[in-house]
């Protein structure tokens, strides 16, 4: 199964290192493989390193796409984790 | 061998002459191997003991540096471990290794150039920045893999060397080996960043936020490096060394000739002591106190404790950081301001929400009385550790009385609070409180019946009464120390403590100019205090000023209207060999 989403960056100091490290942990309890398209940029969402690149400040869209048996619910985990701001305040 | 010169900030004084030394490229030349169809699991193993390896290393460097440097310093080393498990590392490398037979040492490095590269063309710098990040742990595999060892090779240095890297993080400066090291150049950083508070602690000059020496410098290249001015010179002529020779004799003849004023008081040729003590920005900064002769500290700023984190530090974490500045300063007095955080310092977690005028707006005092949830945390500690040494308490942003008397209050109550729970802790505790707003300078006379001593703090005061941001270019020609308005504030701060027989010092930047101590010892400031590095200097033009000549001069400078005019008096009327320092 593959889904696509498109997810927003609002906690105010966007996907720094540690809220990268936390997407990282999310996607990776899932057997779906998840990649971020931003602009022309594809990355795997279980490489820190990977999302480093988008540097992706609060207010960046990304698109997610997931890809497996497990996509439904790597996707809703994803969103909640966004909307959380990573589980930051701010 | 082309000359060239670099610009960067200085970090460290001193000037030092010596070949270059390139930390992270050194002994990592990566070569490519064919390999073998036999070859390739025995590879691949050899790559997993490398990670394993590197797995290890990382958690003893977090465990080191949370004994070495404190909690908030350990926090990078967990976000290292993260990027250890990077499918780059635990997949694709492998995959490559198995399908082109290509030795795992070059197909890393290939990957982890790309990064550079995405990585260094990133418009954010905070991404940008976390490019070294990567760097770090990506070299450390790969030394792991060819061989290296924990960066050992520069503990076996046989030469004097100048290090140069991009950049020198915990994880570097927790295992230099500092006895070959003449001086530290790196691409990022600036005044406060970890490199140059070590290297103003082992005395070493240092250059840093060069933006991309690492780039245009090679091994073994001769530099000149100028911690004074900030300046690198790469393979400059002979004569530009010869010259550069000399700077270095000066420099280290005047560094010889303050080292005499270590030991001896603050004290002018007629008499009048003052009290020299150090500005105090991290913990690191407590072994160079003493080595400057500091008497204790006139201002230890505690915002280290609180930034850079997500929680704030618990009572027992700041009573270990309070008992060390208690231990390490022994008999002389240290200053804790409580919490000054808000304005240009922004705490994301305590803060919620965002000002329209931050440096008018909730911070310092401000903030902890509005939450003495966390304030109260922050007062329990100070006072355990004052058990262990004078410690004083020092409240920042005081605007009126009533600040002062909740704060007092609170203070009360944790006493009570940890007398009844049988804490050992020290009552009778000296309060005091900053002088940086115009309105408290204004009502000092009352501020002081309630409190024991006064600092005056001259950023803030400055910026406030002049109204002006002195970051802001268009208006920093009114930050102006000795604009008579400010003398004035400064003047009625002095006057009111005296007058209640209690003491008033002065920590602000002011406090630190050498052109200025004339003037305010003449005002009758009891206690500068400075940042470590320039208190020698300090020491010596407070012995060469009689405080007969200052007190003339301050009453002059009262009685003009420019602050040019206060600068004319104090320059003609400071003693010949002290103006041929000074001006």
């Amino acid at each position: 199964m593959k889904i696509t989403e498109k997810l927003l960056v609002i906690n105010k100091l966007g996907l720094h290192l540690r809220a990268a490290a936390e997407l990282v942990k999310v996607a990776n309890k899932f057997k779906s493989q998840t990649t971020i398209h931003h602009g022309i940029q594809n990355v795997n969402a279980k490489s820190l390193m990977g999302l480093m690149t988008l540097a992706a400040a609060k207010g960046t869209e990304l698109e997610f796409e997931c890809d497996g048996p497990d996509a439904k619910e790597a996707i809703a985990a994803l969103k909640q984790l966004f909307e959380h701001r990573f589980g930051e305040k701010e | 061998m082309s000359e060239k010169i670099f610009h960067g900030v200085p970090a460290s004084g001193g000037i030092a002459i010596g070949p270059a030394y390139l930390y992270h490229s050194q002994g990592l030349t990566v070569s490519r191997r064919k390999l073998k169809p036999e070859e390739v699991e025995p590879e691949l193993k050899r790559f997993q003991e490398a990670l394993a390896k590197t797995r290890a290393q990382i958690k003893g460097l977090e465990e080191k540096a949370k004994e070495k440097l404190g909690e908030e310093h350990a926090s990078i080393f967990s976000a290292h471990q993260v990027l250890l498990e990077d499918p780059l590392f635990t997949e694709d490398v492998a995959r490559i290794v198995s399908s082109d037979h290509i030795n795992a040492e070059f197909v890393l490095h290939e990957a982890l150039e790309k990064f550079k590269t995405v990585m260094a063309s990133l418009n954010d710098e905070y991404f940008r920045e976390r490019g070294g990040d990567i760097r770090d742990v990506g070299n450390r595999v790969l030394r792991n893999l060819m061989g290296k060892g924990d960066k050992e090779e520069l503990k076996k240095l046989d030469k004097e060397i100048i290090l140069v890297a991009n950049d020198l993080i915990p994880s570097d400066m927790v295992n230099l080996p500092t006895e070959t090291i003449k001086a530290f150049c790196t691409d990022v950083g600036g005044k406060t960043s970890h490199v140059a508070i070590v290297s103003r602690s082992m005395g070493l000059p240092a250059v840093v936020g060069m933006q991309k020496a690492t780039m245009d410098i090679h091994d073994g290249d001769l530099l000149i490096v100028d911690g004074n001015k900030g300046l690198v010179l790469v393979n400059p002529r002979p004569h530009i060394i010869e010259q550069y020779r000399h700077l270095k004799e000066e420099y280290v003849a005047f560094q010889k000739s303050l080292e005499a004023f270590k030991n001896l008081p603050a004290v002018t040729p007629d008499g009048r002591r003052v009290t020299l003590a150090a500005n105090i920005e991290t913990p690191l900064e407590l072994d160079e106190m003493a080595r400057h002769g500091a008497e204790g500290i006139g201002l230890y700023r505690t915002e280290f404790l609180y930034m850079n984190r997500e929680e704030n530090p618990s009572e027992e974490e700041q009573f270990q950081a309070y008992k060390e500045l208690a231990v390490k300063t022994g008999d002389h007095p240290a200053i804790i301001r409580t919490l000054d955080l808000g304005g240009d310092k922004f705490l994301s977690h305590l803060n919620d929400s965002e000002e329209k005028n931050p440096f008018l707006g909730l911070r310092a005092i401000r903030l902890c009385l509005k939450r003495p949830d966390i304030f109260k945390i922050q007062l329990r500690a100070i006072l355990r550790a004052a058990a262990y040494g004078p410690i004083k308490i020092m409240f920042p942003m005081i605007s009126s009385l009533s600040e002062v008397l909740e704060s007092k209050v609170l203070l009360q109550e944790c006493a009570e609070e940890l007398k009844h729970e049988g804490q050992v802790f020290r009552s009778g505790i000296e309060v005091g409180v900053m002088i940086e707003i115009p309105s408290a300078a204004i009502i000092a006379d009352i501020l002081i019946q309630e409190v024991d001593f006064f600092s005056i703090g001259t950023n803030d005061l400055i910026q406030y009464s002049m109204a002006a941001d002195r970051g802001n270019e268009s208006v920093a020609y009114l930050y102006d120390p000795l604009n008579p308005a400010i003398l004035r504030l400064i003047h009625m701060t002095v006057e009111a403590a005296h007058k209640a027989g209690k003491w008033v010092g002065m920590c602000g930047e002011v406090a630190g100019d050498p052109q200025f101590i004339p003037l305010l010892l003449g005002i009758g400031l009891d206690e500068l205090s400075a940042s470590v590095s320039v208190i020698s200097e300090i020491k010596k033009i407070i012995r060469m000023m009689p405080y007969e000549k200052a007190k003339e001069i301050a009453l002059a400078a009262t009685r003009v209207k420019t602050s040019d005019e206060v600068f004319e008096i104090i320059r003609d009327n400071v003693p010949a060999e002290l103006k041929a320092i000074l001006f």
